[in-house]
């Protein structure tokens, strides 16, 4: 030990030598990671800020370009159009938001604090109107309850077409969005607080009010600002089965498609952005506050068997799986009937799309070829602008910027997105301009459509990697690209292609960004549904929503066959 | 150790470093530190989270830069290099091995990238295996190893571009007691045998008294002592080194003279002087084991009568605390056992005890409340 007493010990008049200013060079790393930070940047701005922007342009622009300040808004207001519109877009979207939010309260509730029996089966059901656009419901409510309706009595005389069917549609669609969000809320439950409440004999509705539902309140809060802000946004189902019950969102479609005016349909899209952009204020601070509530040490929840409850949720289930399987079976039914509904024989006439207006089967081709190069680039550009966001050192400015902009698209209802890329790419002196009607807009435009909920889950996964791989490469020299391809990529292969499939399906479900972006050349198969459904092939049309039903269900089997069974095998080392 | 030390001139250590600060803000997480760390030397950080070594040790590396200052490694000024332009091997708290590799993969990670022969690494490979001894583990992976195991692989890893320089940021803290007795011995080992100059970073005071050649105790972004184990427990320079490493009496007196000071009404000789003026208040340190009840007789200085309080048996020694009548003067003691049984000491009984001058240390500042 009295070796180590040499006079190396701190010295003080060294300091005063060397106080100059620090500045690391960059590596070829750290270059090459700005870089494509950098690029991600550029692509977020031209593919969402300047679109929106020239929406936002347009709104305040006259037919010949000039600034007209508020001048549309004021011609907006003054019609009495408006007044009705915001009104019945008001009404649906609140009544389908409070039976949406409490239905999936009940199911969520059912799932996570019973004992019901075949919960795998009842959240698969749950997930099957993710699968389908939202036209699949209202069509499937026309052959239930229109005038040719299987079941027309039961609405006692009450027409579906109007805010009967819409509401009805609107809750099956978004049924699944609000149950994910719900059922989160409620399974970051602590035992603790139970037991102790049930050691101060508190009865089980006491309970219930004073420990479940306050636990679950921003879960509460964040899913019915997102059930309405879909619901609002949404035209697929009032388009179907509105009837003259107008909206909103298919005002745009109308002032836009319709009668090409272009100007008022951008005043109506940014009323609509109103309460988007209301709901993601509300969601992310909701979403603060829920993760904050379950601390580390806090003991997951073990629901108890209780024959009565058990017996009532059970049946409330089944109740609404029912009801979600009676809507879709009643597509797959009316899509196989030769001629509703005097003919039910079972045939594939209604599938002969090449021979009825809307694109026939190209347009379903179309959508398999948009649907999975969505899926390849929209991955590849999501998980790599993720990695370079979290992973790039210092640059916090450019890194701040792109986390900003992949948060935004969430806050964008489709309709407006579409909209702001009709009047950014169609202007004939923008550089993008050749990207007009081609495969290319509508790949991009899904991108980014969906980056948002992709993005987070592509950070999600890449924070629960230790933050030291990258510092470990570079002691090891190893340049980070290759550590990207042998560690990040493999280790977050579930994330990535959780992202493919939620890509994959929401491109072949799509039709409120994409319907202003087609051309006769890129029909496809949801906008199809659309058209054929407008020109009064309505079995046609619940033909093709099946087919996109049934391709979205077959990849999200495969998807659970992958991670089950091939990716088991390359993940071998996640066994212990 | 002779012959290392012989190699070190103090003319050229391998690492100096000089005026090193980062600041985050407002916030000084490390100010002008200076430090000299020799050729294979085993230097440990020691302090209490959040007193910068880690900040220290990120620094030197380049991993997250200082804001200023020097850092020059093997003669070389490096403070602007990238990381990967720079010459260590570094084993983190968390190992962060590459989970979907196995361990030979993972030991060859850094070699791999260098395109030698396939032959030539595994050879490596194999080499550095049988170094940390986990050659029959080598197809593994990560998870099917037990943290001791990992963190052999970690180091493992660290050392296959033969770095001149390891550092270790609290290696052992995720691992249980008894495993981290024992590989405290076995990176000694490998370090000695290796040559390699060596930077550890922990919060575990006998972690460092028992692996390193010196001690830097570091508080709140600075330096508080650089010294061998020995010289870190026996002297400390400062009240705070005193607080943190050991056991220790903290009295509050008042200068008398230069080597005399009053504690609570009993009167002590001290050494060295302390050039204050009387009536100063000063804090006195004294660690319950160097507390004298055998041989009293032969020591003068500072003898004094006490009254046994509540003994705690340890296990290899009793726990006690002394009263000195007359004064308000209560001092925890350390008793060995076999002093206790030739003395007949027990609780309530009279001692006498001394306090050796030269084993109180005495700081120019009063105690803080604890």
């Amino acid at each position: 030990m009295a070796t180590a007493s040499r006079p190396l010990a701190a010295s003080a008049p060294l300091s005063e030598a060397a106080a100059r200013p620090v500045r690391q060079a960059l590596s070829r790393d750290d270059l090459v990671m700005r870089a494509g930070l950098v690029l991600v940047a550029l692509w977020l701005a031209i593919s969402i800020v300047l679109p929106v922007w020239a929406l936002l342009e347009k709104a305040f622009e006259g037919s010949e370009g000039e600034f007209v300040g508020l001048a549309h808004f004021e011609a907006y207001l003054a019609s009495p159009a408006l007044s009705i519109s915001l009104r019945n877009s008001i009404l649906v979207a609140g009544l389908s938001t409070v039976i949406c939010v409490t239905l999936a309260f009940g199911y969520a509730w059912a799932l996570t604090r019973t004992c019901i029996p075949a919960k795998g089966l009842f959240k698969a059901l749950a997930a099957v109107p993710i699968l389908a656009p939202s036209l699949l419901p209202a069509i499937a409510l026309v052959y239930l309850f229109g005038n040719q309706g299987l079941a027309r009595w039961a609405l006692l005389g009450h027409s579906i077409y109007g805010p009967i069917g819409i509401v009805i549609g609107e809750v099956f669609w978004t049924f699944p969005h609000a149950l994910i969000i719900v059922t989160t809320a409620l399974a970051t439950a602590d035992a603790r607080l139970y037991e102790a409440a049930a050691a101060l004999k508190a009865s089980r509705a006491r309970i219930f009010w004073t420990v479940t539902l306050p636990g679950a309140r921003y879960g509460l809060v964040s899913a019915t600002f997102v059930v309405f802000t879909l619901v609002i946004t949404d035209f697929g189902v009032p388009k179907v089965i509105g009837g003259s019950f107008n909206v909103l969102a298919v005002d745009v479609y109308k002032q836009v498609v319709g009668q090409q005016n272009f100007q008022m349909g951008a005043v109506v899209g940014l009323v609509l952005l109103l309460p988007a952009l209301l709901s993601f204020a509300v969601d992310r601070l909701a979403q603060r506050r829920q993760a904050a509530l379950l601390t580390a040490r806090a003991v997951p929840l073990e629901p108890k068997a209780d024959p009565l409850v058990d017996r009532l949720a059970l049946s409330f289930c089944s109740l609404v799986a029912a009801a979600i399987l009676v809507i879709l079976g009643t597509a797959i039914f009316a899509s196989l009937a030769t001629y509703w509904p005097y003919d039910l024989t079972p045939s594939f006439r209604n599938y002969d799309f090449d021979n009825m207006d809307g694109g026939g089967w190209e347009s379903y081709r179309n959508s398999l070829e948009m649907a999975s190069l969505t899926a390849l680039f929209g991955t590849a550009i999501v998980f790599t602008g993720a990695w370079l966001v979290e992973k790039t050192r210092r640059f916090a400015a450019i890194r701040g910027l792109v986390q900003l902009l992949a948060l935004l698209p969430l806050a964008i209802p489709g309709l407006v997105l579409g909209l702001g890329y009709i009047f950014f790419f169609v202007e004939p002196d923008n550089p993008f301009h050749f990207l007009y009607g081609s495969m290319a807009i509508l790949v991009v435009c899904t991108i980014v459509h969906f980056y948002s909920v992709a993005h987070l889950t592509a950070v999600t996964a890449l924070k629960q990697l230790d933050p030291e791989f990258e510092s470990v490469s570079a002691s090891l020299k190893v340049p980070l690209w290759r550590t990207f391809c042998r560690v990040t990529v493999p280790v977050c292969l579930p994330a990535i292609l959780d992202i493919a499939l939620y890509l994959f399906v929401n491109a072949m479900t799509t039709v409120s960004a994409v319907v202003f972006l087609y051309s006769p050349r890129t029909q496809l198969a949801s906008i199809a549904v659309l058209n054929m459904d407008d020109a009064g092939d309505i079995a046609p049309a619940a033909a093709m929503a099946v087919m996109i039903f049934l391709t979205s269900a077959m990849v999200r089997g495969l998807y659970g066959l992958a991670t089950r069974g091939l990716l088991a095998s390359a993940q071998a080392w996640r066994r212990r | 150790m002779e012959a290392q030390a012989g190699a070190v001139g103090p003319a050229a250590p391998f690492l100096r470093i000089r005026g090193l600060g980062k600041r985050f803000g407002g916030f000084t997480a490390l100010e002008r530190v200076d430090l000299e760390i020799g050729l294979g030397e085993f230097v440990a950080f020691l302090g209490p989270s959040g007193c910068g070594k880690t900040t220290l040790l990120r620094a030197i590396c380049g991993l997250d830069p200082p804001s200023e200052g020097t850092v020059e490694q093997g003669g070389r000024d490096v403070t602007g290099l990238p990381v990967s332009a720079r010459d260590f091997g570094i084993v983190f708290q968390s190992y962060a091995l590459f989970p979907n590799l196995t361990i030979r993969a993972n030991v060859g990670y850094g070699l791999a990238a260098t395109g030698r022969p396939k032959a030539e690494i595994a050879r490596r490979v194999d080499e550095l295996l049988e170094l940390v001894g986990l050659t029959d583990q080598a197809e593994k992976h990560p998870a099917q190893l037990s943290g001791g195991q990992q963190q052999r692989v970690a180091l493992a890893r660290a050392l296959a571009l033969r770095p001149a320089l390891l550092l270790l940021d609290e290696p052992l803290s995720a691992l249980d007691a008894r495993v981290r007795a024992r590989l405290r011995g076995e990176i000694r080992d490998l370090q000695r045998r290796l040559g390699i100059t060596t930077i550890m970073v922990t919060h575990d005071q006998e972690e460092a008294l028992t692996m390193a050649d010196r001690i830097v105790v570091m508080n709140h972004g600075r330096i508080e002592q650089v010294g061998t184990p020995d010289e870190v427990y026996a002297r400390p320079a400062t009240a705070f080194v005193a607080d943190f490493i050991g056991r220790m009496n903290f009295l509050e007196g008042r200068l008398l003279a230069a080597d005399r000071v009053e504690v609570d009404g009993a009167e002590l000789l001290f050494e060295p002087p302390l050039e204050l003026g009387p009536g100063a208040r000063v804090t006195v340190c004294l660690r319950p084991e160097d507390v004298v009840v055998r041989e009293v007789d032969r020591r003068p200085a500072n003898r004094l009568g006490a009254v046994v309080g509540v003994m705690e048996f340890i296990g290899n020694h009793f726990q006690t605390t002394l009263h000195v009548p007359g004064t308000g003067l209560d001092i925890s003691a350390d008793l060995s056992i076999n002093a206790v049984r030739d003395l007949g000491i027990g609780p309530g009984r009279t001692i006498s005890i001394c306090l050796p001058p030269d084993r109180l240390r005495v700081f120019p500042e009063p105690p803080r409340p604890s």
